[in-house]
């Protein structure tokens, strides 16, 4: 089968790979039919994440059919359309059997921090991704569900990561009627934590970045009001000038381990790889969210530290709330939203790439090339 | 404002929000949201039809963070660790925790190992590594490079040009490398 292939810093191709095998009684093996590039997978490709190994397969955004079940399947039979959550999980351990999908402890023996992720890296359990013809999913009776009759693939495929991450970006922020909400990061993840807030009752939602394009979806998408942080001195000054002072409710970093805004802290962490991320939109939130604010992180950020400015969100009072999305706990809601036109995933889909180009995928993704929003990635097989 | 007691007033009423966004406030109730409250214990709503799943045969030994009580019963088996980024990896699991800098800086230098490596294994196979295909570089042609720079005033544009370097000084060392030890070998030929 012809699957992404990692080849070290910047550099992917796609190989010929064994198709996966059953390894476990409750695989399933799923023939994918749509996938996705998340920014996330950007740190991968940039040699962010310790323990990339050569020759890993990424992609944890993809949807398809099951192509075969292990003995122990009971829930998803050879043919079912499915959906797949990036997360991998057991169902039962101390944390799934709490909701806590995204902390299982019974997937990743590389790490205890984080639990299992598709397609990125050992240090979330080094399972090949779904940017790939086939992949290997684990539990299947407890993670994939059935992609409903009346929804789209494209939609569906957001549902596996983005989507769902932003809406609980939202949640952690702890919306409640009336309040000002920033969002730092006009990226997939951004935009639809933006399109949530409202969900929740914000009286305001405002989104920062500094591609102008991007900017404008976040108006046209998700109905904020915007501002291209290249345009101020200062951007925490402006937030507090367009807040009468106050600063906002709640902060949302959806931006994660290669903000830009600050050289200094981008090239020491992005380049040189001397941080576990660059933590610019996490210290602008920090900053520009009200004393007693609420800051919701859904950034992705590596495992070592980061300068984040600890003592100000201290002193402010602060409630820092972050997680890997339990993607699952968010599915009937969503399924909802979507149904009533609340909201629609796909608007945000800019490019859909044959899996064969992929290469060129992830430098225009990287490189944030032509309008570039959020790129699919459709298999061949 | 935040020297007086009220929360300045928003430029659009509830009634406004609610004729311009789709959906406004369907999820206006805090306590029903579906990450809410964070800890829910069910143990059955997953579907899952076990206390402890069963365990995963153990191919190879299989490295883990010490951490763990035990090799977790189900485990990805990509890539295991082979050459010396391999050495690398297997020792940094063995002694150091997560909690460790040191575990996690072996393993990036072991990633960058691992790169070497494998693109020096590349020129022995029937599909070398090639740089201009793999980076996708090409893209700056098709998917408009320049234009999509001058564009936007994008705070990317001053660390961009730090890229082909990040992708090239490898490729260069590595060729200088090549050429010192060929040149070697030729002038203690002749002699």
């Amino acid at each position: 089968m012809q699957a992404m292939v990692y080849r070290g810093p910047y550099r992917v191709r796609v190989e010929e790979k064994d198709r996966p095998s059953i390894e476990h009684p409750n695989d399933a093996i799923v023939r994918v039919t749509r996938a996705a590039i998340c920014g996330s997978d950007l740190h991968l490709y940039h040699g962010l994440m310790p323990d990339t190994r050569v020759g890993m397969t990424f992609g944890h955004e993809f949807v398809g059919v099951v192509d075969e079940v292990g003995g122990s399947v009971q829930n998803l039979k050879v043919g079912d359309r499915v959906m797949v959550p990036f997360n991998i999980f057991c169902g039962t351990c101390f944390f799934c059997a709490r909701g806590l999908y995204s902390n299982c402890h019974n997937v990743n023996p590389n790490a205890t921090a984080v639990g299992g992720i598709y397609g990125y890296s050992h240090t979330c359990g080094g399972y090949d991704g779904g940017q790939s013809e086939y992949v290997r999913v684990p539990f299947a009776d407890v993670g994939p569900s059935p992609i409903p009759d009346w929804m789209d693939e494209d939609d569906a495929v957001l549902l596996t990561d983005a989507l769902a991450t932003g809406y609980f970006g939202a949640q952690l922020g702890d919306i409640k009627e009336g309040d000002v909400v920033v969002v730092f990061g006009a990226g997939p993840v951004g935009l639809y934590a933006a399109a949530s807030s409202w969900l929740m009752g914000a009286g305001r939602v405002i989104v920062i970045d500094h591609l102008d394009y991007r900017l404008e979806k976040a108006r046209t998408f998700a109905h904020a009001e915007t501002m291209n942080f290249t345009e101020y001195d200062d951007i925490v000054v402006q937030m507090k000038k367009t807040t009468e002072f106050l600063g906002a409710d709640v902060a949302i970093d959806a931006v994660g381990a290669e903000a830009d805004g600050n050289l200094l802290q981008h090239v020491t962490a992005a380049k040189l790889k001397l941080q576990g991320g660059s933590p610019i939109a996490l210290n602008w939130a920090i900053d520009s969210v009200r004393k007693g604010g609420t800051i919701s992180v859904m950034g992705a950020y590596g495992p070592m530290f980061s300068a984040i400015k600890f003592g100000d969100a201290m002193n402010k009072g602060l409630t820092l709330r972050m997680n890997q999305c339990p993607v699952k706990r968010q599915w009937p809601r969503l399924f909802e939203h979507i149904r009533n036109g609340y909201l629609k995933p796909s608007d945000i889909v800019t490019h859909r790439i044959p899996l064969e180009h992929i290469a060129e995928g992830y430098h225009m993704f990287s490189a944030k090339l032509d309008g570039c929003i959020k790129p699919l990635i459709v298999p061949s097989a | 404002m935040a020297y007086t007691p009220d929360k300045p007033k928003l430029p659009e009423s509830t009634e406004e929000l609610r004729a311009r966004i789709p959906g406004w406030g369907a999820d206006l109730d805090p306590k029903d949201r579906p990450s809410v409250p964070r800890e829910k214990f069910d143990p059955t709503f997953s579907g899952a039809h076990w206390e402890f799943p069963e365990r995963q045969p153990e191919l190879w030994p299989r490295e883990r963070s010490i951490e763990h009580a035990f090799l977790t019963p189900v485990f990805g088996t990509s890539c295991p660790p082979r050459g010396l980024s391999g050495r690398i990896r297997r020792y940094s699991y063995a002694k150091y925790s997560e909690g460790r800098a040191a575990h996690w800086l072996l393993l990036l230098a072991s990633d960058r190992v691992d790169a070497v490596e494998s693109t020096l294994r590349s020129f022995v196979s029937r599909r070398p590594d090639n740089p201009i295909t793999e980076t996708g570089v090409l893209s700056e042609v098709s998917r408009h490079g320049l234009s999509s720079r001058l564009r936007d005033r994008r705070a990317d544009k001053v660390h961009q040009p730090l890229d082909p370097i990040i992708v090239a000084a490898p490729w260069v060392l590595g060729a200088g490398v090549a050429y010192a030890v060929v040149r070697r070998v030729v002038r203690r030929s002749r002699r």
